[in-house]
This record gives C-alpha cells, sequence and structure tokens, in this order.
C-alpha cells in the first residue's frame, strides 16, 4: 500500500493501520485486500464490476468498510455495489472514496450502491468524500445510492464531501416501507470553481414511515452547487427536508426543498436557508478573542461537523 | 483601571449617543451603569469593548491608549463582554463557546462550574448547540458562562437580567456576587435592575448621552428611589422578582 492510498484512507476510513471487521479495499479499479467475516459476506459480482456484500440476519455490532481510493489521474472508475442486511441486523457500513491526481489528467470514481434493508434491519452508513493533489487534472466523485427499505427498517445515512473535489453529483433515492425510517444528514463543502449536484428523492410508500433529509454546506469562492430535495408522501407518513447553505465570496447555491403529497395524511415539511456569516456571530467570537478569520473557521467548522 | 476621556459617539446618520462622557472604572470594583432607555449604556458598553470606537476621547487601560485596538486586540487585554442578546450558531455546541472563551480546552469540572455558576446542568448542556432549540433565557445563562469562562480583568455586562427567568435572578445575584469577591476581576454591569444595583460599589446614571449622577452603590439607589427617577428601576418588575 503506497503513501497516497494509506493518505486517503486515514481521510476516508476507519482505517488505523488496519480495519475493523469486514473490508474490501478498491485502488485505482481493482481490488486490494478484502476479508469476509462470519456474518458478513463480501463477493465479487459476476457481470459487472463491484461488489454484492450479505450481512446475516440477526448480526449486531459489526462494521464493514469498502473503501476506494484514486491514487493518480487518468483513471476513470465505476462500480456496482449491492448491501443485502438480513432481517433484525445491526449494523455499521463505511464507504468512503479519495480521489487523487498530481498530473493534468482526471481521476473519477463512480460508485452506484445499493441497499436493500430486510425488515427490522438497522444500518448506520458512512459516506466520506475527498480529493486530493496538486494537479490541474479534475477530480470527480459520482456517487449514486439507492436504498430500499422494509418494513420498520432504519437507515441512518451520514455523508460528508469537504473539500478537493473537482465535480460531483450526488444522487440518493429510497424507497420506504411500513415503519420504516430513514435520516440523512449531509455535508458539503467545494471551494475554488468547484461544483456540487445534491439530489435526494425519498418516497415514503408504507403507513408510518418517516424521512429526516438534511444537508449543510459551505460554498467558497466561485464555486456553485445545486440541492434538490424531492420528499413524497404516498402513506401516512412524515417527512422533513432542510437545506442550509453559507454562501461568502462569489459562490452561487440553489436550493429546492420539494414536498409531494399523495395521501392526505402524509405531514411534510421543508425548510431552506442560505446566507453569508452573520456579522454578530463573528463578533461574539472576536470578543471572545479571535481574529475574524480564526471566527469564520471555527463557524463553519462547526457548522460542517 | 480603565479610564474614559471626553467619549463622543454618533450614529451613521448623524444622532448623537454619548456626549462627552468621562468616566473612571477602578480594579476590583463592581460598577453599575443604568439610566432610562436610549440613554447611551449600551454604547457606553461597546465603547469600553471596542465593538464601537469613538468619534472622539480616548479610552486608556492603566493609563494605556488603547482607543484604537479593535475587539479582538481588546479581548487580549482581558477585557470579556456580554451581549444582551446573545447570538445563536448552528453547529457550535456549548462546551466549543466555553473552550474558545477559554482558550483552550476546560477541564470537565471547571465547565461543571461554569455552567452551574449559572444554573445549567454541564451534562444536559455542554453538548448541545446553540441553535434555536434553547429558549432565550438559557441563551442568556450559556452567555453569561462563556464571560466566566474567560477569567477576565475587566468583563462587561449588557443588560444580564434582561430574558432571566425569575426562577434563576436570584441565582444571577449570586453569580456576580461571587465574582466581584474574585481577586482578578473588574465587573460593569448595564442593568435597570434593582437587586443588581444593590450589590454595585458604584452606580453611574446615563441620560441623553450624557452621564448625569454616579456615586457610591447604596447611598445613589436610594437617592434613585426616592427621587421617582423614571425609567432607571422598574418598580412593578422589582415586585414581581420579589414574589
Amino acid at each position: 500500500m503506497n503513501e497516497i492510498t494509506k493518505t486517503l484512507l486515514d481521510l476516508i476510513s476507519d482505517w488505523d493501520g488496519k480495519f475493523k471487521g469486514a473490508y474490501n479495499l478498491r485502488v485505482d479499479g481493482t481490488c486490494a485486500g478484502r476479508q469476509s467475516s462470519d456474518n458478513i459476506a463480501i463477493l465479487s459480482k459476476e457481470d459487472k464490476p463491484g461488489l454484492e456484500i450479505r450481512i446475516r440476519p440477526g448480526t449486531k455490532g459489526e462494521s464493514v468498510s469498502i473503501p476506494a481510493c484514486v491514487t493518480h489521474g487518468d483513471v476513470d472508475d465505476l462500480v456496482y455495489n449491492d448491501f443485502y442486511i438480513g432481517e433484525m441486523a445491526d449494523v455499521t457500513i463505511v464507504a468512503g472514496c479519495g480521489v487523487h491526481t498530481t498530473t493534468g489528467e482526471p481521476a473519477r470514481h463512480n460508485g452506484i450502491h445499493r441497499f436493500f434493508l430486510s425488515p427490522g434491519a438497522h444500518v448506520k452508513y458512512v459516506e466520506k468524500h475527498v480529493g486530493l493533489g496538486s494537479g490541474e487534472g479534475l477530480k470527480t466523485i459520482d456517487p449514486v445510492t439507492e436504498c430500499f427499505l422494509e418494513k420498520d427498517s432504519v437507515l441512518e445515512m451520514d455523508t460528508s464531501q469537504i473539500g478537493g473535489v473537482d465535480r460531483t453529483t450526488r444522487e440518493t433515492k429510497a424507497t420506504l416501507g411500513e415503519g420504516a425510517r430513514l435520516i440523512i444528514r449531509e455535508r458539503l463543502l467545494t471551494e475554488k470553481d468547484q461544483t456540487a449536484a445534491t439530489l435526494f428523492t425519498v418516497t415514503m410508500k408504507g403507513d408510518g414511515s418517516a424521512a429526516d433529509v438534511v444537508s449543510r454546506s459551505v460554498a467558497r469562492d466561485t464555486s456553485r452547487q445545486e440541492y434538490v430535495s424531492t420528499v413524497i408522501g404516498e402513506a401516512k407518513c412524515t417527512g422533513h427536508t432542510e437545506c442550509d447553505a453559507i454562501i461568502s465570496g462569489k459562490a452561487q447555491v440553489d436550493a429546492s426543498p420539494r414536498l409531494f403529497a399523495r395521501n392526505e395524511d402524509a405531514q411534510l415539511i421543508h425548510e431552506a436557508a442560505i446566507g453569508k456569516i452573520a456579522g454578530e456571530q463573528i463578533l461574539k467570537l472576536r470578543t471572545l478573542g479571535l481574529t475574524e478569520q480564526q471566527a469564520e473557521e471555527k463557524i463553519v467548522e462547526g457548522f460542517l461537523s | 483601571m480603565l479610564k474614559l476621556e471626553h467619549i463622543t459617539w454618533s450614529t451613521p446618520d448623524g444622532v448623537k449617543i454619548l456626549d462627552d462622557v468621562s468616566l473612571e472604572v477602578p480594579d476590583k470594583k463592581l460598577i453599575a451603569i443604568t439610566g432610562p432607555n436610549g440613554g447611551g449604556k449600551t454604547t457606553l458598553a461597546k465603547v469600553m469593548a471596542g465593538i464601537l470606537t469613538p468619534d472622539s476621547g480616548r479610552v486608556l487601560l492603566d493609563g494605556q491608549d488603547i482607543t484604537k485596538l479593535d475587539v479582538t486586540q481588546r479581548a487580549h487585554k482581558g477585557i470579556a463582554f456580554a451581549f444582551q442578546q446573545p447570538v445563536r450558531f448552528k453547529g457550535l455546541t456549548v462546551r466549543t463557546l466555553i473552550e474558545i472563551a477559554a482558550g483552550g480546552e476546560v477541564s470537565y469540572t471547571s465547565l461543571c462550574d461554569h455552567m452551574a455558576a449559572v444554573g445549567l446542568c454541564a451534562r444536559d448542556y455542554l453538548d448541545r448547540e446553540v441553535n434555536s432549540t434553547l429558549s432565550g433565557g438559557e441563551m442568556k445563562r450559556i452567555e453569561i458562562a462563556t464571560v466566566l469562562a474567560r477569567k477576565a480583568r475587566l468583563s462587561i455586562f449588557d443588560e444580564p437580567e434582561a430574558g432571566i427567568d425569575i426562577w434563576s435572578f436570584a441565582g444571577l445575584i449570586k453569580t456576580f456576587d461571587a465574582l466581584r469577591q474574585r481577586p482578578e476581576g473588574t465587573l460593569v454591569i448595564v442593568s435597570h435592575q434593582e437587586r443588581l444595583l444593590r450589590i454595585a460599589d458604584e452606580i453611574i446614571v446615563l441620560a441623553g448621552g450624557k452621564l448625569t449622577r454616579r456615586g457610591a452603590g447604596e447611598e445613589m439607589l436610594m437617592s434613585l428611589i426616592s427621587s421617582g427617577d423614571a425609567g432607571t428601576v422598574c418598580e412593578k418588575k422589582e415586585a414581581m422578582i420579589g414574589e
């Protein structure tokens, strides 16, 4: 494992010299290491690049990590990973992606992840994306996530992209059955001329289902972000979607939280707020001894934490 | 000692708020600034903290001219300021805010002490975000806790009682009383509250942008109450708090 891979792994996974539990490490489009466990089987797909990950019913407290690293330019990696989580399992899935290039050649990773949660399953899904390297080649990460939540299952998705990725389109779709719950927390930072598009579509089909989709982002310099979140209530359900963005410089943010009610018992709420850091916030931190720049950094750090 | 010399300050559209105000804040004393609304109290407190720069006049700390020092530089000189209307931060926790105030990591015991001084339990609040889920009263108490954590040589409180619920008011008085016992602390409190004025070593009345009266605490308080100086001490509020 070279130093670039180690650096990327530090940022995107729970790797600390070794992985805890089951893992599959993908580097530059090929498998660089794999470990299944008694309860978590990681298999290669036969028809296309990617993995099939099967988690036994009732598995508790285990984790599976599937980081993907692109360590140099001129790589365009595409991978399809499917997760099948058995009934009543309670697991953590970590799926980070790091892209690095020091040349003018572009580096891209496109991960298409599908999650199938059986009844009563509980998954904490952590996804971290980062771009590194001084090259002018565009660093691109385009994740697609599709989630199917059966009765009473819970998916907590914590997804972040804090810096370094030049272009990204992040598409997440979820379908919720009876009593299922989906909680999404997204954090995004764009700088320079980076662009990011986030598209969430959540369909609540079962009675008693609930979705809470919250995105916080910071757009600096001349970067641009687009946020479209569509929450569809087709049953007796509750849905909430929120987008909060801090802008500075000449950055642009378009936010469109959308609610589609298709059942009279659907209760849906959306919120969106875009603005620069409030002057009184900076002033308060300056009275505590921080400079204006330190105050801004603290506010952004807290906002994206 | 903090000294203000001939301070004037006007709003950007030319309304004079402070008109030739001079005063001294001796070390290790509690000075209360009171007076009618719009009299210039908050503006004066902000001039002390460097939040506003006077149009003319000088601010001296131990003889050093700090008029041109900005808010951050004054904070480094040991001046702390508690805002009348505390600001909220999405994402910053109470713990983070107190640690920024203290200038680094703070032990759990000290965090507990700061929180207890404002009547809050550290366990319930430290990891909460300083956002809109906190009530106005909770925000106010956390604001005061951030100033306590600074261990400043001069702490300025702008209407600390505003928004504090009646239940916690007695605790607030106790906190200020304890603060004035600390060897390092000098306190300036902008207030209308009789019970806060009562613990002051000195009371200054600011009206129409001018320093109109000043004197020793108890004596001045009696004089203010007997003269019925409207807007200085709110009797109805006092009656409620006394219940």
